[in-house]
């Protein structure tokens, strides 16, 4: 198996012999892969490889047992192990969306999307003082806010849904704009847990292409996971395959396609 | 419901009436069956059960009643319905009436002492139903023992307006200040907690406070509680009939003649513009980054966290807040009442404040108003009914539960909305 084709690319995230114990079972075991920037970094591999943990991991959910997990951010590395979790999104840029889709059902779905900038928008009305007595900074950021998420609502065809309630959106719309919203954080990672999952083969087609123009708009690093290869053999520059914790093959989609052992772990070995 | 006309489906509903009336006739016998009477020779009672019957029959038959009213217009599946934008002016428009009204109610002619005196009543839990508000009703998190803030507010007001002479509006803002720290000191140990376990801390916590103001005799009087509160002066002039040295008298300085009434209705302005001003702040701290990081906090702690804001500081800058409208509250009671004691901080009143909060509808700043009117005014007006005024407010209650069963006003209006392109 060769290495990834990663000539002139720029390294985003090295994942180093990231391990994650829960007492005896060990969900993820000595895992190195890298990420870079403006590629689609897939992470496949059968229910409980531990796609997820490594994701959990990443955005801070969960402390890793051992490992390292480098980020390079303006020139300099940070240590997302060492981050505090909702920092990672913050100081890193590392956004991410949820296998079970986690909007904020009750707010409209323009309001997620103010919520998710809800950094700029705090320093912009100076830790809300200002804000409180009509900054005109604040409210010049706060309509750079509503543009910007007027420019996602645009995309995502939801203009006319804007000030409904997320969660009486269909689900399929649910999960894209989950990823609108992880996207209006700014991102420089962005980490999407099972985007295809529950979506009809139409609008896995649309939520492929929205990935991709993602990739080539913003120039950022994507980190899938999932298990529709459609989607995955479409769409990504890199495929990572875990079973039972272990990296099992790293490669190009064709590569993995043809690789024994992943075969093997997806139909099982052949007597 | 469904199998109106058939034998079957009366059956159904005399039985359903039947056992409504059995449990009507079991709750009614004891509570309205028997009336203790105090008469010369001691106490004793004599038995009413033609009440029961009428109480039994009523319950039979409106139960009877109910069951063939068609299902659309049953309460929950109205109350499910959202409603148009457009009725978030109209809402607006009320507000504003509202106001409006409450700035003319001493002045009109059918006012009385006792009625500017109830309203001044009403506004102190409106604003106590505004402050947790902010905490239950936008960040989601229960709280029980809301009345420690309250304590909190009226005792280092009662204090520091005693023990460094302050003036009203200068140990205000302590006060405020007092109970925001009592509030990250409540926030602290339970970030980690949601729901029912929060709610029962908070509930110990509540206890603690009433419990310290009681045994901490040699600063809070125990017991006995605090005398002699200061009074507020309109800009330094006192509400008394002659002045002392120094100072002239509200009456004087006016050319009006002394009258007590002028003082209660000083203290309805004072706690008007005070929850003028709470209204405001809240609806303001709604649209900025911090009230919608607090409802989405109640929506999704985790998804906030992934999207980089700190529940910490989310949760306790609630707790802090909603303290602090407490504190301002319960120094205001202390002024009004000039004497407080632990015992007006009991449960009782966490539980009335959480009642008009849940009631009016969680978020909902007008209904937190309307439940507010209800819950103080209903047992004024039950008076006429002697022993059955709780029975009527316990009935209330339960009957806005039934028909509305997200609260008064349930509909959350949008902190921001999308105006058509060029139009912003």
């Amino acid at each position: 198996m060769s290495a990834p084709a990663s000539a002139g690319k720029q390294t985003l995230l090295e994942v180093a012999h990231l391990s994650m114990r829960f007492g005896g079972v060990v969900a993820v075991d000595d895992v190195s892969f890298t990420a870079y920037r403006r590629d689609i970094t897939a992470i496949i591999g059968p229910n409980g490889a531990g796609k997820t943990t490594v994701f959990n991991c990443l955005t801070g959910f969960y402390r890793p047992s051992a490992g390292h997990l480098g980020f390079e951010r303006d020139g300099h590395v940070l240590a997302l192990e060492r981050l505090q979790g909702h920092r990672i999104a913050r100081e890193a840029g590392v956004a991410r969306t949820f296998q079970n889709v986690r909007l904020f059902a009750g707010m409209t779905v323009l309001e997620n999307l103010i919520v998710a900038q809800h950094r700029i928008l705090t320093r912009a009305s100076v830790y809300n003082l200002g804000g409180l007595f009509g900054l005109k900074r604040h409210r010049r950021a706060e309509r750079d806010a509503v543009e910007k998420a007027r420019d996602w609502l645009e995309r995502l065809d939801l203009v006319d849904r804007a000030d409904d309630a997320a969660g009486n959106l269909p689900y399929g719309q649910q999960r894209r704009l989950e990823i609108a919203r992880a996207m209006c954080t700014d991102p420089t990672l962005l980490c999407v847990d099972e985007p295809a999952a529950g979506l009809n083969p139409h609008e896995k087609a649309g939520l492929a292409q929205l990935l991709k123009s993602i990739r080539d708009t913003y120039g950022i690093g994507i980190l899938l996971i999932e298990h529709d290869m459609s989607v995955v053999m479409g769409i990504s520059d890199h495929v990572v395959v875990l079973n039972y914790g272990k990296k099992i093959a790293d490669g190009t989609a064709a590569e993995v396609r043809r690789d024994a052992g992943v075969i093997a772990a997806y139909l099982g070995e052949e007597a | 419901m469904a199998e109106a006309g058939t034998a079957a489906g009366w059956n159904g509903r005399l039985k359903e009436a039947a056992l409504a009336a059995c449990v009507a006739f079991a709750l009614a016998l004891p509570l309205v069956g028997i009336e203790t009477t105090d008469a010369e020779s001691g106490p004793g009672f004599v038995t009413r059960f033609n009440w029961v019957a009428i109480a039994v029959a009523a319950v039979f038959f409106g139960k009877l009643l109910l069951s063939f009213l068609p299902d659309e217009i049953l309460p929950q599946q109205r109350a499910a319905r959202s409603v148009a934008a457009s009725e978030s002016r109209t809402i607006l428009l009320i507000g504003a009436a509202g106001a409006a009204a409450a700035l003319a109610l001493p002045l009109m002619p059918f006012s009385s002492r006792y009625l500017v005196d109830l309203a001044t009543s009403v506004l102190i839990y409106i604003m106590l139903g505004w402050g947790l508000n902010i905490v239950v009703g936008l960040a989601g998190l229960l709280n029980l023992g809301y009345a420690a803030f309250y304590a909190v507010g009226a005792y280092s007001f009662a204090l520091f307006a005693q023990g460094f002479d302050l003036s009203f509006w200068e140990a205000l803002p302590i006060a405020g200040l007092l109970a925001a720290l009592a509030g990250i000191l409540l926030g602290l140990p339970v970030l980690r907690l949601r729901g029912d376990y929060l709610a029962i801390v908070t509930l110990g916590f509540g206890e603690i406070v009433r419990i310290v103001l009681i045994n901490w005799g040699s600063v809070t009087g125990g017991p006995n509680g605090i005398n002699g509160i200061p009074r507020p002066s309109f800009f330094g002039m006192p509400f008394v009939r002659s002045a002392p040295a120094g100072t002239t008298t509200f009456s004087d300085f006016f050319g009006l003649g002394f009258d007590p009434v002028q003082r209660v209705i000083f203290l309805y302005y004072v706690i008007l513009l005070l929850a003028l001003a709470t209204n405001w702040f809240s609806l303001r701290l709604r649209r900025l980054p911090i009230g919608r990081a607090w409802e989405a906090l109640r929506e999704d702690e985790i998804a906030c966290r992934a999207l980089g804001i700190n529940p910490t500081s989310v949760k306790l800058s609630a707790f802090a807040i909603s303290a602090m409208l407490g504190g301002f509250a319960g120094a205001f009671f202390a002024t009004r009442q000039g004497f407080i004691s632990p015992e007006s901080f009991g449960f009782q009143e966490s539980a009335t404040v959480l009642a008009i909060v849940v009631l009016g509808g969680l978020g909902s700043q007008l209904g937190v108003v309307l439940a507010a009117i209800v819950l103080v005014t209903l047992p004024e007006f039950g008076r006429e009914f002697d022993q059955f005024r709780m029975l009527l407010f316990g009935a209330a209650m339960v009957g806005i539960m039934i028909w509305r069963p997200r609260g008064i006003l349930a509909n959350r209006a949008p902190s921001i909305r999308l105006k058509p392109k060029g139009a912003a």
